[in-house]
């Protein structure tokens, strides 16, 4: 059975919320899990169900709940975390990059470190530089975090749970902008999303629309930029391919580099800092697998390296649009044609 | 010496009140000489290579090393009340704690000298030492043991299991805003978690009078509530008794306790350290408080060991640490390719 989902928030509930029926190694720890769901709704109405023992209103102190979940993953449970804004990281970030990230190597595999980790991302809605960062590039670039970046809310339930499943340290980035909740605006897509449970492997890029002029790869929010782009430029007879990673760690190199061999052209769209990111990382490994059909040098549009201001002219500057993304895409295309 | 030598009369009435028994006294005898033989075992390999230029990354043993020679006290009075089940998350200075804990000496070498018999293959090293089969743990970064405690801690309540879990820490790692932290969820939620703050007057090179607004600890904890005892660290019964209480109350569903114990670390920081913070005179006061010496005294002044028992528990761990260094000297080193596997599970 399916029924119309709005949103990523919910479907993350329902995923959390079916696991821990069954599971009593699950608990959610975090700042206002319980009345406000984590605040952008990831952990919405387990409290009603689960109660107190294992959903728990954390004080704020990142550093000392994420320890805790090292210690209690150490000794065989499973604790979902909630990192509120991924821009509260550096409140916590040792805990998570020294110990969770790294326990399991560092212990020659003795202790499994199953942590999820939930926390929202993004800008667009005026909340400025320290409630808007993406930051899943720091995550991904640390050995031991996977790094899960749900689009849609048919991803988000089966990979939610395929990371409760998951023995290893688990990042589910949650864009504000798609989930759905009423107090924010919301530019995914409603769709159909089973009731029961299902996993979706990581590692497994999805194609979200098939072309053959270009190819744009984002994750996140900016799929759905993306998306609006390629529908923009379809109109002019430009037929783009959208690719969705859905997984930074894993990357799913293979068909990233398998639609640039099919266009010959990438571009490359995130919402996280344009250096050192996820951009250079996608763009490396286009290139390896793909120089030789590869008709324009790959173009990139990300946050051009710069805090994300408040005001809304500024915010709409540096947070990539679709208008931003069509013009790259054009400028793509018209770019380097070779013989 | 800050809490003063009892006479034989109230020795006897103080260990006959804390139920210790000749057995008992006679073990944690055995378990600090085990533990003064490897660490100065550890630091006699760990010069080979290194001298007369001293380089970190030369012989056997490569790295940092930080050794507890003369913490021996803390490590076993709280070590002794603790099953395999119990947690302990230790710091950078984690030998004492892993030997107290049950951690094999062979395999905890091993890991020392980087050999693929070590605790965690190679892969950990002297600061990153892990065992799960007696749920030891430590870190390098200092704060980092009082919530991971907690978080084992919190484990065990949920589940309803009679175990705790033992943070150690230095006094530098008091100011951590961890510890406040850590008080404050410890008492919310019941936690059977006993901080032990092994106070050795120095965090890496400054002394606590340049770091702490108060000379000692015990208040933080008594400012959330929490059952708090002043130690010295140096007398293996002052630390005994204090530990049966706090892991008593833990296991009983009392919630946490706190553990400051005064005490003195003989060797430098790191091995290598030149010691300019400190002189020779302040070492030798200390060295007349020497925990192991202590003890033994007061087994004799008990009629509870003679000179020839003593020596013999001597003998006994030295061998002991003989056997486990020569374990790890002659095990492999491993695979190189192994480096590239275990990120994940």
């Amino acid at each position: 059975m399916t029924r119309t989902m709005k949103g990523i928030a919910f479907a993350i509930a329902e995923a959390i919320d079916q696991e821990m029926a069954e599971r009593s190694d699950i608990i959610v720890l975090g700042e206002d899990v319980t009345y406000w769901g984590a605040v952008f709704g990831f952990t919405m109405g387990l409290y009603q169900k689960y109660g107190r023992d294992r959903v728990i209103d954390t004080p704020i102190t990142e550093q000392t709940f994420f320890g805790m979940a090292c210690g209690a993953a150490s000794v065989g449970m499973h604790p979902i975390v909630s990192l509120m804004f991924v821009d509260f990281l550096g409140a916590g970030f040792d805990q998570m990059y020294n110990h969770i990230a790294k326990n399991h190597y560092m212990s020659g595999g003795q202790f499994a470190m199953p942590v999820t980790i939930l926390t929202a991302i993004g800008g667009g809605y005026g909340d400025a530089a320290q409630h808007s960062q993406v930051l899943y590039g720091l995550f991904a670039h640390v050995p031991g975090f996977k790094v899960v970046v749900p689009a849609t809310a048919y991803d988000a339930k089966g990979l939610t749970i395929s990371a409760l499943r998951d023995p290893n340290p688990v990042v589910i980035f949650g864009h504000k902008l798609l989930t759905g909740l009423p107090f924010l605006p919301f530019e995914g897509q409603e769709e159909e999303v089973p009731e029961e449970r299902y996993t979706i492997e990581f590692g497994q890029a999805a194609v979200r629309r098939e072309g053959s002029d270009l190819t744009m790869i984002a994750a996140g929010l900016m799929v759905h930029r993306c998306l609006r782009a390629a529908e923009e430029l379809a109109r002019d007879g430009i037929s783009a391919e959208v690719i969705d990673l859905r997984t930074l760690v894993p990357l799913d190199t293979g068909t990233l580099i398998a639609s640039a061999r099919k266009t010959g052209r990438v571009l490359i769209v995130d919402e996280d800092y344009r250096s050192y990111g996820m951009t250079g990382e996608v763009a490396f490994h286009v290139q390896a697998g793909a120089l030789d059909a590869l008709k324009a040098p790959i173009r990139r549009l990300a946050v051009p390296d710069v805090p994300i201001p408040f005001s809304e002219p500024l915010e709409r500057t540096v947070i990539p649009s679709v208008e931003q993304i069509v013009a790259e895409a054009r400028a793509l295309l018209a770019a380097g044609a070779r013989a | 010496m800050w809490k003063p030598e009892p006479s034989l009369a109230d020795l006897r009435y103080a260990v006959e009140k804390a139920g210790l028994t000749p057995e008992t006294l006679l073990t944690a005898y055995r378990q600090m000489c085990l533990i003064r033989s490897f660490e100065e075992t550890i630091a006699d390999r760990y010069y080979i290579g290194k001298t007369p230029q001293f380089n970190m990354a030369a012989g056997p043993i490569r790295g940092e090393m930080h050794l507890a020679v003369g913490q021996e006290a803390v490590a076993v009075g709280v070590g002794m009340h603790l099953r395999d089940a119990d947690a302990v998350v230790s710091t950078h200075r984690p030998h004492h704690h892993a030997l107290a804990k049950g951690v094999p000496a062979d395999k905890l070498a091993a890991e020392i000298f980087g050999k693929v018999t070590g605790l965690c293959r190679g892969k950990g090293g002297h600061m990153h030492l892990f065992d799960a089969e007696h749920r030891f743990s430590c870190s390098g970064i200092v704060g980092a043991s009082f919530p991971q405690a907690a978080g084992a801690a919190f484990a065990f309540r949920h589940r309803g299991e009679p175990f705790v879990a033992v943070a150690f820490a230095g006094e530098g790692a008091a100011n951590h805003g961890t510890l406040a932290e850590t008080l404050n969820v410890a008492v919310l939620w019941n936690l059977p978690l006993i901080i032990v703050i092994e106070d050795n007057m120095y965090a890496d090179s400054t002394p606590k009078w340049q770091a702490l607004a108060q000379p000692h600890q015990f208040q933080r904890a008594l400012g959330f509530n929490v059952p708090a005892y002043l130690v010295d660290g140096m007398d293996l019964i002052d630390v005994w008794r204090a530990a049966k209480e706090a892991i008593e109350r833990a296991r009983a569903g009392y919630g946490p306790s706190f553990i400051e114990a005064v005490c003195y670390r003989y060797r430098g920081h790191f091995e290598g350290d030149a010691e300019e913070y400190r002189t020779r005179e302040e070492v030798e006061r200390w060295r007349h408080l020497d925990p192991i010496a202590r003890l033994g005294e007061r087994l004799k002044r008990l009629g509870w060991a003679d000179e020839a028992t003593l020596e013999r528990l001597q003998r006994e761990a030295e061998e002991e640490v003989a056997r486990a260094i020569a374990f790890a000297e002659q095990s492999p080193l491993p695979d190189p390719q192994e480096a590239l596997a275990g990120v994940f599970r």
